[in-house]
């Protein structure tokens, strides 16, 4: 399955509307400076609720970022997704009308589709009668809105495609995206989005028993810590627009942020019985895709999950591939939380960028990762270093493992 | 070498029968599975008529805690995912089980469990903050379609490659084509792959309802289900799953399975038109076939036999009939095309996999199975679409097509084992 480096996918735009803020140049700027996007759920009252704090979208203007037609046509996850795409194409100065349309295809992953268009939609069968639910229900609860939204307003018809596994999606995404890009594309739009913070979908994200109750949002998500309980959720992800390196050059060329090097994935066996967790070996073969050692991996951007025996899994896995303290493991989504079908994005959006710019950000707001873990965390600052290679991991819900790899695009 | 994929199991959970051999019954005698709903009580909605399985998880061996655990749509899947495993002949715990990937579709998910639970913590829609003590231990696995894929891997212990495909109404084929990349590409040698959706709920009717894309037809329901003819109103909404076997080739010639088909070409493209509309010309299915066919390396009319997503509604029938003509040129009128939607409804994203368990069927049996109800045609509609009648017919190749709201359009083909001998490109 490996290509040379050469003949690898580039992400050549990436398109924000995170906790962290709206646009690439915002996000990195808040990484940087370790500035929380996590506040108090404003969304809906979570008095109520166990949890109250949630990393939101600040300041998203959905009248001015979405076209009027599709603000009443869809979720809020696919407003997110629109805005961010418009962001990621310019940011790869792609026309899409000047490209050939079959060339180019979308494909995002979703968590769990348009929650509360659907808790409102529901509230209005319940409360009425059929007649009450609207036309675009049928349109914008279910996963496939936002890939459907985004080939038509900017005209891609390539092959499409939307990739639901849970957390780890967002990398499925970009794996099936590098697959298309080997076969009949050449450019793909990929990432993910996602909004639940609605009453329903919050309560049913604390059934996963993975939402931390601490009530203070600079305690509540402190994956690897001696303090760790769980995580906030957050809404939003990233946009990637991912091209063939031949297609870049035939479009006049331009800037890449880095190279999708390797990718793999892998499932869990169920617990309770005596097979071990699949991390290792899936992180061994997206690293065996892209012809690489452990060695020469020079970041992880971890999972983190924030869930005690979830962080001892994950840091077992990195001490087993690369010894202990044997490589830099961050996991700037402290600032987030966790986006669901939009983390992964997210997270290959910043490793893309700390490629790009040759910094390691830190992870915020944990003061030390346990000591039994063995992890090189990058703590307190952002860690300038030379960076060929990041490692990207991500684990969803039920047991979907995925890891991608990116390699540096020398400047 | 290169490496390509078979099946060689099938499982099938559709209405009118409860496995594959009574879906092959129904088909073949062109029996119709519509009739009025009785999972819900459907008299205040504009469509009452649907397809439904008659499914008893405890006697298809789920356990209580699977079927207190699982959505209907996972447990259509888990029993399909062991028929199809039984059906194979294939010993899952010989194999690696880092070797085994899954990959399910499913355009809706779990709503029904979604919509009841809804319904129970909102006070029956009273509460927009709804009572979080109440929510079932897994009501997160109910939000997360993801969940179908979970419970097919866990059952057959795949540690694989997994994944919940969800492009509407293209779902289940575009899981096969996802499964059978898996094998081409070596990511795996077996894919548990299929689709499953259980949509039959008050929801999911009002907002078929609110765009009138479901038939009206409540005093005929028995053959509500009308592709291609002039007096189709509407698709029938159905439940149902089915879950496919598939192999590396020579790995299953190993072991001497039973191959049904090989699995030769497969594509999708969307329309970027609109969310539900459909361009008359079928410009973008038509380019998604001949995609498919290049990949196979076949000429138009290898096709022996047009499997077709034919919903019932009249653009849909008026689009893939154009798409045919486009991509397939004069041999479209000489090619044998019906829907099987006529008998057992429209499942979302189930269908696309139901029907390539049907092309699989149509090429062992060699039989095309007809479009029932069709007693004449919508006068754009002049192909040979196999009226009432299930037909004896040579075919080597079948063509599978679907197509979904968001504007997916996907093309399969698939070939009797031995027939397509070149490498693919």
């Amino acid at each position: 399955m490996s290509a040379s480096a050469d003949d690898a996918p580039l992400i050549t735009g990436i398109g924000v509307v995170a906790p962290t803020g709206l646009g690439t140049a915002d996000h990195w700027a808040a990484v940087l400076a370790g500035k929380s996007g996590i506040g108090p759920i404003s969304r809906f009252d979570p008095a109520t609720y166990p949890v109250r704090y949630a990393g939101e979208v600040p300041g998203f203007d959905t009248a001015a970022q979405v076209p009027s037609r599709l603000v009443t046509q869809t979720d809020r996850w696919t407003h997110l997704a629109l805005a961010a795409t418009a962001d990621a194409l310019e940011d790869a100065a792609v026309d899409p009308k000047q490209l050939p349309e079959f060339e180019m295809a979308v494909v995002t992953s979703s968590s769990s589709g348009g929650t509360e268009f659907g808790q409102h939609e529901m509230e209005n069968l319940y409360q009425h009668d059929p007649s009450w639910v609207g036309a675009y229900q049928s349109i914008a609860w279910f996963y496939a809105a936002t890939t459907g939204q985004v080939s038509i307003r900017h005209g891609m018809r390539g092959p499409c495609g939307v990739i639901c596994c849970e957390q780890a999606g967002g990398l499925d995404a970009v794996g099936q995206s590098r697959r298309l890009l080997r076969r009949d594309a050449r450019l793909v739009v990929t990432g993910g989005t996602d909004s639940s913070l609605c009453p329903y979908g919050v309560t049913a994200q604390l059934s996963s028993e993975g939402l931390s109750t601490v009530d203070d949002p600079l305690r509540a998500y402190l994956p690897f810590s001696a303090d760790a309980s769980g995580f906030l959720p957050g809404e939003g992800g990233a946009i990637l627009i991912t091209e063939r390196p031949d297609a870049l050059a035939e479009r006049g060329g331009g800037r890449a942020y880095a190279r999708v090097l390797g990718y793999a994935a892998g499932f869990d066996p169920a617990p309770g019985g005596d097979r071990p967790p699949v991390l290792t070996r899936t992180i061994e073969r997206a690293l065996a895709d892209a012809g690489l050692r452990p060695q020469e991996v020079d970041v992880v951007f971890a999972d983190a999950s924030g869930v005690p025996q979830a962080d001892a899994e994950e840091a077992a896995a990195l001490r087993a591939l690369f010894g202990a303290y044997g490589v830099p493991v961050t996991a700037p989504k402290t600032l987030t939380g966790r986006l669901y079908g939009g983390g992964a994005p997210l997270d290959v959006a910043t490793a893309a960028l700390a490629l790009h710019h040759q910094v390691i950000p830190h992870t915020p707001g944990v003061p030390s990762a346990r000591p039994e873990f063995g992890l090189d965390l990058v703590l307190d600052g952002p860690r300038p270093a030379a960076l060929r290679t990041a490692l990207i991991v991500a684990r969803g819900y039920g047991g979907f493992n995925a890891a991608l790899v990116l390699g540096a695009v020398p400047h | 070498m290169t490496r390509r994929a078979v099946i060689t199991g099938i499982g099938v959970v559709a209405p009118g029968g409860p496995d594959r051999e009574a879906f092959w019954d129904l088909l073949s005698a062109g029996r119709t599975a519509t009739r009025r709903i009785s999972l819900f009580d459907p008299t205040p909605f504009r469509s009452q008529v649907a397809a439904e399985v008659d499914f008893d998880p405890a006697a298809r061996g789920l356990t209580d805690a699977q079927i207190l655990r699982m959505d209907r749509a996972a447990q259509f899947a888990v029993v399909g995912a062991r028929e199809a495993v039984e059906d194979s002949g294939i010993e899952l715990d010989a194999v690696e089980p880092e070797r085994i990937a899954v990959s399910i579709g499913s355009a809706v998910g779990c709503t029904m469990g979604l919509e009841q639970e809804y319904v129970t913590l909102s006070d029956g829609g009273r509460n927009w903050l709804v009572d979080h003590t109440k929510g079932v231990p897994h009501l997160y696995g109910y939000m997360v379609p993801s969940t179908l894929a979970v419970e097919v891997a866990r059952d057959a212990g795949a540690e694989g490659p997994v994944a919940l495909i969800s492009t509407g109404c293209t779902s289940g084929l575009d899981s096969i084509g996802h499964a059978m990349q898996l094998i081409e590409e070596g990511s795996a040698d077996v894919v548990l792959a299929g689709a499953t959706d259980a949509p039959l709920s008050p929801i999911t009717s009002a907002c078929f309802d609110a765009i009138k894309a479901t038939t009206p037809d409540n005093h005929r329901p028995e053959s509500a289900s009308r592709p291609f003819d002039r007096d189709r109103s509407g698709f029938v909404l159905a439940e149902g799953s089915a879950v496919l076997v598939l192999e590396e080739k020579s790995a299953a010639e190993a072991r001497g399975a039973h191959i049904y088909a090989e699995l030769v070409g497969f594509a999708g493209r969307s329309n970027a038109f609109h969310m539900t509309g459909l361009k008359a010309d079928g410009r973008e299915m038509a380019e998604a076939i001949t995609r498919a066919l290049a990949q196979a390396k076949l000429d138009p009319t290898a096709v022996g036999y047009i499997n077709a997503h034919g919903s019932g509604t009249k653009q849909n029938d008026r689009h893939e009939t154009a798409a045919f003509k486009r991509s397939l040129g004069d041999h479209a009128y000489r090619t044998p095309v019906s829907s099987i939607k006529s008998m057992v409804g429209h499942s979302l994203g189930a269908i696309g996999s139901i029907e390539v368990a049907a092309s699989a069927l149509a090429l062992e049996h060699q039989v095309v199975p007809p479009t029932a109800n069709l007693e004449v045609a919508d006068a754009e509609c002049d192909l040979d679409y196999v009226p009432k009648t299930a037909r004896e017919h040579r075919m080597d190749v079948v063509l599978s097509v679907g197509s979904g709201f968001g504007g997916f359009q996907s093309a399969m083909l698939l070939a009797r084992p031995g027939v397509v001998a070149y490498e693919r490109s």
